[in-house]
C-alpha cells in the first residue's frame, strides 16, 4: 500500500534535505522548529495490464458510443497526441501514447478506415524530431505513417493549415488545425501528468494557433488563475472550456482518451532522489555522494546527456475514453488521488529545488527564462486552495541559472532575455510593448515551421506563467535564487544568493528574522492542498 | 605660459605606443607629451586673436595621439611641436566668450582664392591644410603655429570663433565642438529606415541626440552601450533600443525582421552554443562612433544590403573583410568635422538638452596624466567627457 504524502516538521534531528540544483544536487539543513518539508505521496499501483485497460476504455467509453461504432470505412480519422512536453522525464518505452494509438489503429483497421493522419499537438512548442516521435508513438506506427506524410507535427503558422471554428461569448476566437477540424472523428491521445493537462485544453490549445491562444495565454488570465491546477479557480481552464463549447457546437466530433501515470519518477540508480532523507540507506547516501560529486565534476554538456538520457519508470495508472468532460473529470480525480498532499496553512518562505527538466526543455537547456517559468509558473502553482507561501512572502529556489540557451530550440528566448528583460520584467509591460513584435516575427515563424524552435511568442508565455506568483509575492525582490549566476538572476528581476543561509538572511527584509519555512520536495510531482 | 606640448621624439613616441597598448591613456606618462613653460604663440596675421581657454576637452583623437595609435596618414598635415586640444571654450582679449571652430581652412590660412572645396562651402574638405600663413595642421590642436586648448593661451582666426550665448555654461560650451561633429553626422544620415549607432562614448551619445533631433529614423534608433550610465544616457537622448555591444546583431534582426544565414546546427539538443550566423538584412544605416576594427566589422555585419556605414569615430590602420561591402553593395562613408552651420545648430542642441551634464570631471593642467587616464577609461569609470579646467591657472591672467 503506497504511503500518502507527508508533511515533516523539521527538528534538530532532521537530516539535511535534498534540493535539486539544476543539473546538480545539494543538501540543505533547514532551521529547526520553524521549517517543514512536504513529501509527495508514494507512487500508486500501476495497471497490471495497461493494454487490456486501453482496449476496455475504447470499447466501454464514458458518455460515448464505443470507438468501433464510431469508425467506418471512408471516414477521415485524425489522431492527435500530446507532444514532447509530456511526461517528465520522458517515460520508458512503450509510452502511453504508443499503447493507445496502436489500439486505436487496430480498431480503425478492423473498421476499414484508411484515411488516417497522426498529428503531434504541439501548439506553439517546437517540432518533435524523428527520434522523439518514434519514442512517443513507437517504431511500428512511425514507420507505417511518417514516410507517407501521414504522421507529422502540428503547424500553427501554416497559412493553409488552420481554420476558424467560431468564437466564444467572450469573443475568444477558436481556431484549429484544418485536418483535425475537417475530420469525421478526432481522437485525442493524452498523458495527464498534472491536473492542468487534458480536457478541452488538449484540443483547444494543442491544435490551435497564436490567434486563438492569445485569448488565454496572457497576463490577465494567468493572474486570475489561482491556481492553474485547480479547475474551479483557473481562468485558463475556464477559457479553454468556453472554447470547448465552441468545438462541441461547430468542431469535429472528438473522442478523448486520457491516461494517468504514477509518480515513479527515477530509475535505478537514482531512486534515492524520491526517498525521504531520514530513510536513506547507506547505499542511498553513497549514491547521493557519487551522483552529486560526479555531476559537479563533469561539464554541463555531459551532465545534460546523462540526465536527459533518463527514461522514467512511471507507469500507467488509469486510462479513460469518450466524452471530453466526463473523461477529464475522472482523470482529474485520479491525478488528485496520486498527487494531493494536505497542508495546513501558508508559510512565510517557500523553498524549491529546481531540477534539470521542465516541460519546455526536454533534450534541451533549462535557460533562465525557463527557470522563472518552472519555479514561479509550475511549482508555485502546484496548489489547491491557497498558495503555499503567504502574500508578500519569499520564494527561494536553488538553480545555477546560467546564461545558457539552446540556440536551435530557444532562439526567441535569447532575444527575449537580452532585449525584453533588459528593458522591463513587468509582465504587463512585457506583454503590451513586445509580444506582438515577437509573435509576428517572420524569422521566428520560419524557425518554428522548419527548424526545431519554439514559436517567437513562447518566451512571453513562459513569463506570463509566473505572473500570478510575482503578483502574489509582491514582485521580483521576493524571489531569491541560491547559487544563481548573478547577471542572469538580476536580469530576471530576482536576487542572487550564494548560500541558503544568505538567502534566508536576505529574505528577512520581507518576512522578518524568524520566518516559517516550507520546502516543497519535488520532483516527484505533487500538489499541495492548502487549508 | 603653461602648455601641454607634444614634440616629435621618436623614442618617447615608441614608449607611448607600448604603454598605450598596455593600458589606454598611459602614453601620457612616458610619451612625447609634457607640461612646459612655452612662449606665447605669435599672431599670424591681422585677423587673428588670442583666446584664453576656460575648458578644453579631451577627445578620442587626442587620446590616440597621446598613446601613439593615430594613423601615420596625418604626418604631413600636422606640425611639431603642437599643443593638443581642439574642444575649446575660452575668452578673447576683447572680453567675448567663444568656442573655437578648429579646422584650419583656406580662409584661416590667408589663401586666396580658396581651394575648390572651401569655395564650395565644404571647409572640412579643405585641400590646403598644409599651406598658407601658418604651419601644417588639419586643426587647432595639431598645428605648431596656433597652440591648442591644453594651454593657457592659443591664437585663432576671427573666422574660427563662434560667440557663446551668455546663458550657456562653460561645461555645455566645451561640448559644442564634438556636438558639431555629431550634427554633421546626423545631417549625413538620411534616416529613411532603421539606424544603428555603434558606441555610446561622448561622440556616440551626442550623435544619438543629434539624430533624434535632426534625422529621426523612420524605423528604430538602436544604440550599443557598454556601461550602465551610457545605456541610461543613450535612452534619455533618444535611443529606441539600447543594446549590449555583443547583442547588436540580435537587436537589429528583431527591429528589421531580418532572417539569418547559417544558424546553429541541431546538435542533439544538448548544446550550449550561442547563435551564429549572419543577418540577411540589417539596418539601413549604421553610424560607427568608435572607428576601430571591431566596430567597423560589426557595422558591416549589421548594415542592410545597399545600406551605408557612416564612419564618425576616427579610425586608423585597420584590417577588415570587405566581402560584405562588395557583395551587398554597402557604402562606407567617412564623416569628418563640420561646417559653420553645424556649430550654430550644435550650440542650440547643447543648450536645449542641457548637455553640460556630460562633463563628468575636470582637471588642472598639472594633473594631465590623471586627466588623460580618466578620459581613456571614461566608460568603465562611469564618466563621459573629461576636460581640462584652465579657469584657475595663474598664467591665464598673467599674460
Amino acid at each position: 500500500m503506497p504511503r500518502p504524502g507527508f508533511v515533516l516538521d523539521v527538528d534538530r534531528s532532521t537530516p539535511p534535505i535534498l534540493f535539486w540544483n539544476g543539473e546538480g544536487l545539494r543538501l540543505e539543513r533547514l532551521p529547526a522548529e520553524r521549517s517543514r518539508v512536504i513529501y509527495a505521496p508514494e507512487p500508486v499501483d500501476a495497471l497490471r495490464d495497461p493494454d487490456a485497460a486501453v482496449r476496455k476504455a475504447l470499447l466501454e467509453p464514458m458518455d460515448s458510443d464505443p470507438l468501433p461504432d464510431r469508425l467506418q470505412a471512408g471516414m477521415r480519422l485524425t489522431i492527435a497526441f500530446d507532444d514532447i512536453s509530456l511526461p517528465l522525464p520522458p517515460m520508458r518505452r512503450p509510452d502511453n501514447r504508443q499503447r493507445i494509438i496502436e489500439a486505436v489503429l487496430d480498431l480503425a483497421a478492423a473498421a476499414g478506415v484508411d484515411d488516417v493522419h497522426l498529428i503531434a499537438a504541439l501548439a506553439l512548442h517546437r517540432r518533435m524530431t524523428e527520434d522523439e516521435l518514434r519514442h512517443a508513438v513507437g517504431d511500428r506506427v512511425y514507420d507505417a505513417f511518417a514516410p507517407r506524410g501521414l504522421l507529422y507535427n502540428h503547424d500553427a503558422e501554416d497559412p493553409d493549415g488552420m481554420v476558424e471554428i467560431g468564437a466564444t461569448p467572450h469573443g475568444e476566437v477558436v481556431r484549429m488545425n484544418k485536418r483535425a477540424a475537417e475530420s469525421d472523428l478526432l481522437v485525442y491521445v493524452n498523458i495527464n501528468l498534472v491536473a492542468m493537462d487534458g480536457g478541452w485544453k488538449s484540443t483547444a490549445t494543442g491544435l490551435a494557433d497564436y490567434r486563438s491562444l492569445r485569448h488565454h495565454h496572457n497576463v490577465k488570465t494567468m493572474q486570475a488563475s489561482k491556481s492553474f491546477m485547480d479547475q474551479h479557480k483557473s481562468e485558463l481552464h475556464s477559457s479553454n472550456w468556453r472554447m470547448g463549447e465552441v468545438l462541441k457546437a461547430n468542431g469535429p466530433p472528438i473522442f478523448q482518451i486520457e491516461s494517468t501515470l504514477n509518480t515513479d519518477t527515477f530509475p535505478a540508480p537514482f531512486e534515492f532522489l524520491t526517498k525521504r532523507e531520514w530513510e536513506w540507506s547507506a547505499r542511498d547516501r553513497g549514491l547521493y555522494l557519487g551522483t552529486a560529486k560526479g555531476l559537479a565534476a563533469l561539464p554541463g554538456r555531459t551532465n545534460r546527456r546523462i540526465l536527459h538520457g533518463i527514461r522514467s519508470p512511471h507507469a500507467m495508472t488509469s486510462v479513460q475514453a469518450g466524452d471530453v468532460d466526463a473523461v477529464h473529470a475522472r482523470t482529474t480525480e485520479i491525478v488528485y488521488r496520486q498527487q494531493l498532499v494536505a497542508v495546513e496553512g501558508q508559510t512565510d518562505v517557500l523553498t524549491l529545488g529546481l531540477p534539470y527538466i521542465g516541460p519546455y526543455n526536454v533534450n534541451s537547456i533549462l535557460n533562465p527564462v525557463l527557470v522563472m517559468c518552472l519555479g514561479l509558473g509550475y511549482f508555485f502553482n502546484l496548489y489547491r486552495g491557497k498558495p503555499l507561501v503567504r502574500p508578500g512572502g519569499v520564494l527561494i529556489m536553488t538553480h545555477p541559472t546560467r546564461c545558457e540557451f539552446h540556440p536551435v530550440h530557444h532562439p526567441s528566448y535569447i532575444d527575449f532575455f537580452e532585449q525584453v528583460l533588459a528593458d522591463t520584467t513587468d509582465p504587463v509591460e512585457v506583454e503590451a510593448r513586445f509580444e506582438k513584435q515577437f509573435a509576428e516575427d517572420e524569422w521566428y515563424r520560419h524557425l518554428y515551421r522548419t527548424s526545431y524552435a519554439y514559436h517567437g511568442v513562447h518566451p512571453f508565455y513562459m513569463w506570463y506563467w509566473g505572473a500570478h506568483a510575482l503578483d502574489h509575492l509582491g514582485g521580483g525582490s521576493h524571489v531569491i535564487i541560491v547559487g544563481g549566476e548573478p547577471r542572469s538572476v538580476r536580469r530576471l528581476g530576482f536576487r542572487p544568493a550564494s548560500t541558503m543561509t544568505d538567502a534566508l538572511e536576505m529574505a528577512s527584509d520581507h518576512v522578518g528574522r524568524e520566518p516559517t519555512i516550507t520546502h516543497f520536495h519535488t520532483p516527484p510531482l505533487m500538489m499541495a492542498d492548502v487549508s | 605660459m603653461k602648455a601641454l606640448v607634444f614634440r616629435r621624439k621618436p623614442v618617447r613616441f615608441a614608449a607611448a605606443v607600448v604603454a598605450g597598448r598596455l593600458a589606454p591613456g598611459r602614453g601620457a606618462g612616458v610619451g612625447p607629451l609634457s607640461l612646459d613653460d612655452v612662449d606665447v604663440p605669435d599672431l599670424p596675421g591681422p585677423d587673428w586673436v588670442r583666446v584664453r581657454p576656460r575648458l578644453a576637452g579631451i577627445c578620442g583623437s587626442d587620446l590616440a595621439t597621446v598613446d601613439g595609435s593615430s594613423s601615420r596618414w596625418f604626418e604631413d598635415i600636422v606640425s611639431f611641436p603642437f599643443v593638443p586640444g581642439h574642444e575649446v571654450v575660452g575668452d578673447t582679449d576683447d572680453g567675448r566668450r567663444v568656442v573655437v571652430v578648429p579646422i584650419l581652412t583656406c580662409a584661416v590660412r590667408g589663401i586666396d582664392p580658396p581651394c575648390s572645396r572651401c569655395a564650395a562651402g565644404r571647409p572640412n574638405h579643405c585641400e590646403r591644410v598644409a599651406f598658407g600663413c601658418i604651419e601644417a595642421g588639419l586643426q587647432t590642436g595639431f598645428c605648431a603655429s596656433t597652440g591648442g586648448g591644453w594651454s593657457t593661451l592659443l591664437v585663432a582666426h576671427a573666422r574660427q570663433l563662434v560667440e557663446v550665448p551668455e546663458a550657456l555654461p562653460d561645461e555645455s560650451a566645451v561640448l559644442v565642438e564634438p556636438m558639431a561633429c555629431a550634427v554633421h553626422a546626423a545631417r549625413q544620415v538620411t534616416g529613411a529606415g532603421d539606424v544603428a549607432v555603434i558606441g555610446a562614448g561622448t561622440l556616440g551619445l551626442l550623435t544619438v541626440a543629434a539624430l533624434r533631433r535632426l534625422a529621426p529614423p523612420a524605423g528604430s534608433l538602436i544604440v550599443t552601450a557598454k556601461h550602465p550610465h551610457q545605456r541610461r544616457l543613450a535612452r534619455e537622448l533618444g535611443a529606441d533600443v539600447v543594446a549590449e555591444p555583443a547583442r547588436l546583431a540580435g537587436h537589429v534582426r528583431a527591429a528589421t525582421g531580418s532572417w539569418v544565414y547559417g544558424d546553429a546546427e541541431l546538435d542533439g539538443g544538448l548544446g550550449t552554443g550561442t547563435p551564429t550566423g549572419r543577418l540577411t538584412g540589417g539596418a539601413a544605416e549604421v553610424v560607427d562612433c568608435v572607428g576601430n576594427e571591431a566596430s567597423l566589422t560589426q557595422a558591416l555585419e549589421v548594415v542592410a544590403p545597399g545600406g551605408t556605414v557612416h564612419v564618425v569615430g576616427m579610425p586608423a590602420t585597420t584590417t577588415l573583410d570587405l566581402t560584405p561591402l562588395w557583395y551587398r553593395e554597402v557604402a562606407l562613408r567617412g564623416c569628418y568635422a563640420y561646417d559653420p552651420d553645424d556649430f550654430v545648430t550644435a550650440i542650440e542642441l547643447v543648450a536645449d538638452l542641457d548637455l553640460g551634464r556630460l562633463v563628468s570631471a575636470t582637471y588642472p593642467l598639472s594633473r594631465y596624466r590623471d586627466a588623460i587616464a580618466h578620459a581613456a577609461e571614461a566608460g568603465r569609470r562611469g564618466a563621459v567627457k573629461i576636460a581640462f579646467d584652465l579657469r584657475a591657472e595663474k598664467e591665464r591672467t598673467r599674460l
